[in-house]
């Protein structure tokens, strides 16, 4: 319900300067990475407070009525307790004539400036994303309701090589499990050879696949069942600038993007297992060597990543990974046998948190 | 001329002085230009049909303006049949005539003609073109030339069918007699020759096109051998009719100077220099022999060719007044823009001519006209027209003076695109004009106009006040579809910043009418 009086109070706010013959602007927090502070104390990424105006002028017109149009759609699909994806609301919008967006990137960051102008998720605007948010095996009851609002028990131990789906929407989803930690894998590739040898049956954990940067739901997800169940969360991603900057940091402390909603979409207890820059030496790991965009990307984080220039162990690890000019997959493991990860890296790993980065 | 090549082996003694002397031989002017035909732009059979059509329509406008006549031109061009690559070519004329006695050598005799000694701004210069013409039809197809004329409604019409005797430069009359001709006055010649008809550039309907662009005042019928086009007078008036004017002395080189010494009729060299040229009084002609040191009162034609040298040289260092300008005539601004407002459909015209200028003692005034959008693709680069005494020119566009000065002028400035050491790009035609008592071409088929500084520098001022018109032209029309574009932006989506608000907060078709109209209100206000 807040939603409907933000966006009415947001409309009557342009209805009013519009009568009072001044020119209507809204007032957006700045989405990037320029625009947050991390407070290690909160554990996330948190808006800084600089904001972009948009004042209703020619050259604004077209998106100045985009922003009111999707507001009004939202409106109507929260007055009908209904939910449209992103895609479809994207779709919707061919019906506005001129108005409508030519493409779907379009209407997403219209879509990202409106959740941002009132400080809330885009679920509780009726829009929901079409990402998977990630899958999951392991010691873990999840317990969602069936349509008539019963409750629905689903075990993880049951999917057999599959695995449960992290659904778009977690908050309503309750847990129950006796699993020690939960563990987080980058790639698909690697959660199937924990599942297929059925690793979390011998750690006693709950496997969840992110699938690169984790959704807003994957992220959600895990955060919720760490805090209901105070499960520590450790994060296994590829030895690269894209899987520590891009995936772990994301998972960690949110982005600059949705820094809005940050507080609630992060996981700030998750632990960076590896591959760390120092386990390609450890464990004599083959590489491949760093492209452009990763040393770009490994200068761009140490200068202006908050987080990163935060921790010393991280700018430590990065001028290491820069000075090696070189990066490790998970994969890589397989060089020294196909189940060396599971028999001999992760459970040695896990035993001794010196390895880890925070 | 070169007439002789010296092949001699000295030395050896294996070919002596005398046997050499055998080889020694005067060559005939008509032969030397059938050996080098092409210097008179006969290369190829496409061009033979171009330059036979130019010669004899320069020599028709020439002759009518002389007489003040408003030019009426028939050119015709019919493909012979049953032969390959054969025309035959017509054109006819309501100009004065021309009188009996000179028919067989203006058309039979290189190098004859009116216009050779003598300063003036003429199309014609050296009165080797329609003879020429002839002698190509002559050497390809074997046929004569044959010339109507009539020189007034009293007298009879006279044929002619002629032939040129290459080795002697004599006219042969085949066949003369008067006959019937509907017309008071005017030429008619029909030349069958070698050729190939192809449109497009360089071609005859190219050619009459830009013809009648810097000639609104000739009225020209274009029978094509696919079809006819006719290119209507626009201006009533002729041009001005222009003076002679003497060679001024810095304009002279040092063989005409010797040439001059001999032929003239002072007799002493005092009154030579006064008489012979323009600009020089007693007092420096008094002046120049004294730094040649030569008697004022020696014979010109018993100067030797030191003294010459000395002569030469004198002038070089004397102070002399530039020439009279008076002689040059320009098309002016107003009919530079009628005529290309009569071939070229475009959306802005502008056309500047500049005050004549003088290089090497030849008075001389540079003219530019554009035309901008409309039908003129947008895509290519500019097309620039050249033209020599109102005569286009469209072969080497590159060795002219008129296309380097383009090249060098900064027309982003002006907003048209430009790559670097390229043409500038967009939907325009230049034209470029010099009129001169002498165009100094660069080769003998007035082809391209030599680059002086002087010529470079004029043509470059007139390139920029037109492209200052034009880059004005340009920058207002992007301001009016900027505004346009605006004013279409408001009316296309404010409506939609009615609907949102009315969807959210639910007020009526009235107020929401209300609403867009002060919003409208606002936004066009602020543009201002």
């Amino acid at each position: 319900m807040t939603t409907l009086i933000k966006i009415k109070a947001s409309a009557k706010q342009v209805y009013d300067k519009i009568l009072k013959r001044k020119k209507p602007d809204m007032k957006f927090p700045l989405r990037s990475l320029s625009n947050v502070n991390y407070d290690p104390k909160k554990g996330y990424f948190e808006l800084k407070g600089n904001y972009k105006e948009r004042t209703l002028t020619v050259n604004t017109v077209k998106t100045f009525a985009q922003t009111l149009r999707l507001m009004a759609l939202s409106k109507e699909i929260l007055e009908k307790d209904d939910i449209a994806t992103k895609r479809e609301a994207y779709y919707v919008s061919k019906n506005w004539g001129d108005a409508k967006f030519s493409e779907q990137p379009e209407s997403d960051s219209v879509m990202d400036d409106v959740e941002a102008m009132f400080e809330i998720n885009r679920e509780q605007l009726g829009f929901i994303p079409e990402e998977k948010g990630g899958d999951v095996a392991g010691e873990l009851i999840v317990i969602d309701k069936d349509d008539k609002g019963k409750d629905l028990k689903i075990d993880c131990t049951k999917f057999g090589s599959g695995a449960y789906s992290i659904p778009s929407n977690v908050e309503v989803l309750k847990f129950d499990t006796k699993a020690k930690f939960i563990l987080a894998i980058e790639t698909a590739g690697m959660f199937q050879r924990l599942v297929k040898h059925n690793y979390w049956k011998k750690a006693n954990c709950i496997l969840i696949s992110m699938g690169g940067v984790p959704t807003r739901a994957c992220r959600r997800f895990i955060r919720r069942l760490s805090d209901d169940k105070k499960l520590p969360v450790f994060v296994f991603v590829d030895g690269d600038p894209y899987g520590m900057g891009n995936i772990y940091r994301t998972l960690k402390v949110g982005s600059g993007n949705a820094a809005h909603i940050n507080e609630f979409f992060c996981v700030p207890q998750a632990k960076f297992i590896g591959i760390t820059p120092q386990d390609i030496v450890d464990y004599k790991l083959p590489t491949h060597p760093l492209k452009d965009v990763d040393v770009k990307k490994i200068k761009d984080m140490l200068k202006n990543d908050p987080f990163i220039k935060h921790h010393k162990e991280w700018r430590k690890a990065l001028e290491q990974l820069a000075k090696m000019k070189v990066r490790a997959e998970q994969q890589a493991l397989a060089a020294w046998g196909l189940n060396y990860v599971i028999s001999d890296y992760l459970p040695k790993k896990l035993k001794d948190p010196k390895t880890w980065l925070p | 001329m070169q007439t002789k090549l010296d092949t001699g082996k000295s030395g050896n003694g294996k070919t002596s002085a005398e046997n050499m002397a055998k080889h020694h031989k005067e060559i005939s002017v008509s032969e030397f230009f059938l050996k080098n035909r092409h210097l008179l732009g006969f290369d190829n059979p496409r061009k033979a049909l171009l330059t036979t059509v130019k010669e004899a329509v320069d020599n028709s406008l020439d002759a009518a303006e002389e007489a003040g006549i408003l030019p009426v031109i028939t050119v015709n061009m019919t493909a012979v049949k049953d032969a390959v690559d054969r025309y035959t070519i017509m054109i006819e004329d309501n100009g004065p005539g021309i009188v009996k006695a000179n028919v067989p050598r203006v058309f039979g005799k290189l190098l004859y003609g009116s216009k050779f000694h003598r300063l003036k701004c003429s199309r014609g210069q050296q009165g080797i073109g329609i003879s020429s013409a002839g002698m190509y039809g002559q050497l390809t197809t074997g046929k004569p030339v044959r010339v109507w004329s009539r020189i007034g409604k009293n007298k009879p019409a006279e044929y002619f069918e002629l032939v040129i005797d290459t080795k002697s430069n004599e006219p042969q009359v085949l066949k003369q007699e008067e006959i019937e001709w509907d017309k008071d006055h005017g030429t008619k010649v029909i030349i069958e020759l070698e050729g190939k008809y192809l449109k497009g550039r360089q071609s005859v309907d190219d050619y009459l096109k830009q013809v009648a662009i810097a000639n609104p005042h000739a009225h020209i019928i274009y029978d094509s051998p696919l079809e006819r086009v006719e290119f209507p007078a626009v201006v009533k008036q002729l041009p001005k009719e222009p003076k002679e004017i003497k060679p001024h002395p810095y304009g002279v080189e040092l063989g005409i100077l010797m040439k001059m010494l001999k032929d003239t009729k002072a007799k002493n060299l005092s009154a030579f220099l006064k008489n012979d040229f323009c600009r020089v009084s007693s007092k420096v002609a008094k002046e120049i022999c004294e730094k040649a040191k030569l008697y004022v009162n020696a014979r010109p034609s018993r100067i030797a060719i030191q003294e010459v040298d000395a002569l030469y040289r004198a002038i070089q260092e004397t102070k002399i007044m530039a020439p009279p300008t008076d002689c040059v005539v320009p098309i002016g601004e107003d009919i530079l823009v009628k005529g290309l407002k009569k071939e070229i459909s475009a959306e802005f015209y502008a056309a500047v001519t500049r005050p004549p200028s003088v290089y090497r003692g030849n008075p001389f005034q540079i003219e530019v006209a554009l035309a901008y959008g409309g039908d003129i693709p947008a895509d290519n680069l500019v097309k620039i027209l050249r033209f020599a005494n109102r005569v286009p020119l469209l072969y080497q566009q590159s060795a002219c003076a008129s296309y380097n000065a383009v090249l060098n002028t900064a027309w982003r400035n002006y907003n048209l695109s430009q790559s670097k050491g390229a043409l500038p790009a967009g939907p325009v035609v230049i034209m470029i004009h010099m009129s001169s008592v002498w165009v100094p071409f660069t080769s003998e088929a007035k082809e391209a106009i030599a680059s002086y500084p002087e010529i470079i520098k004029e043509m470059r001022l007139a390139l920029q006040e037109c492209g200052r018109k034009l880059g004005i032209h340009i920058r207002s029309v992007k301001r009016s579809q900027h505004e346009a574009k605006k004013k279409s932006y408001i009316e296309k989506y404010l409506p939609h910043i009615g609907i949102g608000l009315k969807d959210i907060l639910g007020f009526s078709d009235k107020e929401e009418q209300e609403l867009l109209e002060i919003l409208k209100d606002v936004l066009e206000r602020s543009r201002q």
